[in-house]
């Protein structure tokens, strides 16, 4: 496979605040790419410096071989996607569409041919002298990402273009992008805070967080094998603890010693445990290699979300089988479940489900202005995490 | 929501106060004696006075060339400026310029009038001129105190548009001065033109800056009005206080049919495609 | 290695492009000729520095005589800047009282409704002021439309031009738009729902206007206030036709001095004028921003 893009030592900040701090990235031909991390994480920067609007203040832009720091954004041989479609009010669908060839004096007979095509690809056949404002939300996205399309871009940039969707459009968008970028074979760069959406459609997923680079790899990689707390805890549930590599493949944690099948870590070497909810067997208590108290649960459909306290720390559980509140437990834990990671500056900062509920989660997955509005419904003094990260860094 | 009717009774009474005088000089303008309480027989003796008073008609053309050539520069400079402004980074450079633009504004008209008169008559000494007032100066005066209202009207624009339109123009091939005009123009036209309508209506209606900063030789209809004032009037006058009245209203009335017609035809064609969905239906 | 920052600079070109032309006229004719009244208003004929026109406007004195036929000495500019002040004020406070109902009525009716009542209100304020001015004189004229309208009824003949009440007339009727627009506007975007919600608080008709409505329809009874408070502080010719000019305003002051040729004179006027207004506004702008902080 080609390198399409590389970023080498990217840096840039907006008014003395680093946004990016030293991004490498290599993007090959073909891929579906995802950048994933919440608001301000830098994801957004990285597309923009890509397509042209930003200039990195450190660093270079490689496009297929070629510096490309210095072109401006209509000389690039990519396209965006904008979050909210930045379709012209004042041209209808087409005109739309036939927008960046009318810019490059494409006859008039095949910009009629491409436009159409284009339109056919994203299933608006039809469409072309309707105005673009009176389409509806999954329709302009599409006027967008045909628009986008027409001027075969070797590379398709996507700035959350599905954040403005309901939830079951935005499903069906999921797959037909993934459809649209097969049949293209363009690469795709999209920019998602939706972990879901990242897993299911990508071939690769870099995970950031405050302007670094947290982890690159294909979805199964990210979820199975994290490399630090934060990315364990952005993808999906995790508990995560404290624990000590006794040796290869031995690792103590709560009170107990495992066995695992993490090696090279060395002896008596401090490390962060990842156990997924749903990697944990509920057993008798006395059978257990763990014992705590139920402290809540929730039925969610499918399965059910228990809360269990053990030794003080909080660990979420998904299980089939029904639990009652307060109920004496046993946990069985098998050795492949157990993920072992390095200790990094995350550590202690996540994976405790001690002030865990539902309406927490929600407010998580918020946009950050949203959360200033809500700023005053949340009690200042009892913020979901800080508590969590001081009981584990004093256990 | 309906109106109650002590509302429509105050409406009423304050329409009636709006419109009666204007009513008065309307059918007073068709009287055929001079006297402006006893009405005493219907005559177009006056309009006739008036369409065979040269000065008036002078006057007229002056207002027009002076309103035609003083709003679409103000036009052209305030709508650059606002696009100016709406990029400008510098929070002072911005407040400064923020200020001076509303200058003109809150100043009376007399303090703009005088302040112009004031500098045109020294420069004019300067240079040794005996008037220093003339038509330059009247245009230097109504660009000056349009162009606020022009800003005014096309920054609000510049700042409703979805920023990503430009990028998104960028992104599609159009060079930075390409995606200004291709897409940012066509997204502040509504307030272009209403600036434009608003700088020329303000130019034909000034009085007050215009009668400090006129010379004697250029005379516009509400310089020629109040000349006209001053002696003791003839109903001709009224003659011409119809007929602008009437060119008012009839202004009014085409700009708000046309608002009406496109929203018609909006509704018909909704409609239509409401139709055509319950027969596919 | 540093990149050029090609965009940056282009977009700065484009600015200095645009802004150029204006920033220049803007200092050129806005600013500079009110530096022109600064140094005409303490400048003599031959342009030396003097104080004198300002000290006259503060002590200059003339005989007035009053109702009772008596002679009086009085502060000439004074009396006429306090003369403007007062039939400014209360022309302002009747152009209020009047169109605060009326934009709210306005703004509670149908759409269309509110569309044809605007252009109406609109259609006077297209007109201009001197045609408008005069209509009122033809009107309140002794032998006018008015005074034969009520001896038709046979009631008292009423001598009103050439008072003070006449100028009040020609000033709430030629600014009275300007207070009833900036006023429905703000009232127009108004969330029906917050009205609704006061209710369901508990407030009576009364509170809803008083705790609600009113507090978010400041913002437009300020600048109403100030679109009908300046020009008729400043006007000149209302008082010249209406009051029969026996009621000298300070607008007639200023256009008296610039006919006779007095520049100097007349900038000192229009400059301690503009001062007072400006001093005014940045007051009343301060009270408006205390509001809105508390």
């Amino acid at each position: 496979m080609n390198k399409i893009i590389e970023l080498k030592n990217v840096t840039k900040s907006f008014d003395g605040q680093v946004v990016l701090d030293n991004i490498n990235l290599y993007i090959y031909d073909n891929e579906f790419l995802t950048l994933l991390g919440p608001s301000g994480c830098g994801k957004t920067t990285t597309l923009r410096i890509i397509a042209g609007f930003e200039t990195a203040d450190e660093g270079d832009v490689i496009f297929m071989g070629e510096n490309i720091n210095a072109v401006p954004p209509h000389k690039r041989n990519v396209n965006t996607v904008f979050q909210r479609y930045a379709l012209f009010p004042h041209l209808n669908v087409f005109e739309n569409v036939a927008f960046p060839l009318r810019e490059k004096r494409v006859p008039k007979a095949e910009i009629e041919s491409r436009v159409t095509e284009m339109l056919h690809l994203v299933a608006l056949t039809g469409f072309e002298k309707r105005s673009v404002t009176s389409l509806s939300g999954g329709q302009q996205q599409r006027v967008a990402i045909a628009r986008a399309l027409v001027n075969n871009p070797k590379v398709l940039l996507l700035d959350e273009p599905l954040a403005a969707l309901d939830l079951k459009l935005r499903k069906d968008m999921q797959q037909e992008l993934k459809k649209i970028q097969k049949a293209t074979g363009i690469t795709f760069i999209f920019v998602t805070h939706d972990q879901e959406e990242a897993l299911s459609m990508s071939d690769t997923v870099v995970v950031m967080s405050e302007g670094r680079i947290q982890q690159i790899g294909t979805p199964v990689d990210i979820y199975n094998e994290p490399k630090n707390a934060f990315v364990a805890d952005f993808i999906g549930e995790s508990n995560i603890l404290d624990g000590v590599m006794l040796d290869d493949r031995k690792v103590s944690f709560a009170g107990h010693v495992f066995d695992c099948v993490d090696t090279g870590f060395g002896k008596r070497t401090p490390v962060d445990v990842v156990v997924r909810p749903e990697d944990v067997d509920i057993v008798p208590e006395a059978k257990g290699m763990l014992r705590g108290v139920v402290t809540a649960v929730t039925f969610l459909g499918v399965y059910y979300e228990i809360i269990v306290d053990i030794k003080g720390f909080k660990w979420m559980i998904q299980t089939t089988d029904f639990v009652d509140v307060d109920e004496h437990i046993g946990l069985s834990i098998e050795p492949d479940a157990i993920h072992i990671m390095a200790k990094s500056e995350y550590s202690g900062m996540f994976g405790d489900y001690s002030s865990f509920s539902m309406e927490m989660d929600e407010i998580g997955e918020l946009e950050e202005e949203q959360l200033e509005e809500l700023g005053e419904l949340v009690d200042p003094d009892e913020p979901a995490e800080a508590p969590a990260a001081e009981s584990e860094t004093d256990a | 929501m309906k109106m109650k009717p002590l509302s429509k009774v105050y409406t009423a009474l304050v329409l009636l106060f709006l419109f009666a005088p204007i009513l008065i000089l309307l059918v007073f303008s068709f009287n055929q004696s001079k006297s402006l309480s006893v009405f005493s027989g219907f005559t177009l003796y006056w309009y006739r006075e008036l369409f065979r008073d040269a000065e008036t008609l002078k006057a007229v053309r002056n207002t027009l060339l002076l309103a035609v050539s003083s709003s679409l520069l103000a036009t052209a400079m305030g709508t650059a400026a606002a696009v100016g402004i709406h990029r400008l980074r510098s929070k002072y450079l911005r407040a400064a310029l923020d200020t001076v633009t509303n200058i003109p504004m809150i100043n009376p008209d007399i303090i703009t009038g005088i302040s112009l008169m004031l500098m045109f008559v020294f420069v004019g000494r300067l240079f040794g001129a005996a008037t220093s007032l003339n038509f330059a100066t009247m245009l230097i005066a109504h660009i000056t105190f349009s162009l606020p209202y022009v800003i005014l009207q096309v920054l609000p624009k510049l700042q409703q548009m979805d920023k990503a339109l430009p990028e998104a123009a960028m992104d599609l091939g159009c060079t930075p001065l390409r995606a200004f005009w291709k897409v940012e123009i066509p997204e502040i036209l509504p307030g272009v033109l209403t600036g434009l309508i608003m700088a020329f209506t303000l130019s034909l209606d000034d009085f007050v800056i215009s009668y400090f900063t006129a010379g004697n030789g250029f005379q516009t209809l509400p310089i020629r009005i109040y000349n006209m004032t001053k002696k003791t009037v003839t109903p001709k006058m009224y003659a011409l206080a119809t007929i602008i009245f009437f060119v008012i209203l009839a202004l009014l009335l085409i700009s708000n049919l046309s608002d009406d017609d496109t929203d018609r035809k909006l509704k018909a064609a909704r409609e239509k495609r409401k139709a055509k969905r319950a027969a596919a239906g | 290695m540093k990149n050029p920052n090609a965009v940056r600079r282009r977009s700065t070109r484009i600015e200095r492009f645009c802004l150029g032309p204006y920033s220049a006229w803007a200092v050129l004719f806005i600013v500079v000729p009110l530096l022109f009244v600064a140094y005409y208003a303490f400048t003599d004929n031959s342009f030396h520095f003097t104080t004198a026109n300002i000290t006259r406007f503060f002590t200059a004195t003339s005989s007035v005589t009053d109702e009772t036929g008596a002679a009086r000495e009085v502060h000439t500019y004074l009396l006429i800047f306090g003369r403007s002040l007062k039939l400014a004020v209360i022309s302002t406070v009747l152009c209020l009282l009047m169109g605060y109902p009326a934009a709210y009525i306005i703004a509670r009716a149908p759409a269309r409704t509110q569309k044809i009542m605007i252009t109406l209100i609109m259609i006077p304020m297209w007109m201009n002021f001197l045609i408008r001015t005069y209509a009122w004189m033809t009107i309140l004229q002794d032998t006018g439309i008015l005074n034969s309208f009520l001896s038709a009824l046979h009631l008292r003949r009423v001598h009103i031009i050439g008072t003070e009440s006449a100028v009040v007339i020609g000033m709430v009727y030629d600014y009275f738009p300007y207070m009833i627009l900036p006023i429905y506007s703000v009232m127009a975007k108004m969330d029906l729902k917050l009205l609704e919600a006061a209710r369901d608080l508990g407030c009576n008709g009364f509170g809803v206007l008083r705790r609600v409505i009113w507090p978010l329809s400041l913002p437009g009874v300020i600048s109403g206030v100030t679109m009908v408070l300046i020009p008729s502080i400043s006007t000149f010719y209302i008082s010249q036709k209406l009051g029969n000019g026996k009621f000298y305003l300070i607008g007639d002051a200023i256009e008296g001095q610039y006919v006779a040729n007095n520049l100097h004179f007349a900038a000192a006027i229009a400059f301690i004028l503009m001062v007072i207004l400006l001093a005014a506004m940045a007051f009343m702008q301060r009270g408006a921003n205390k509001k809105a902080m508390a």
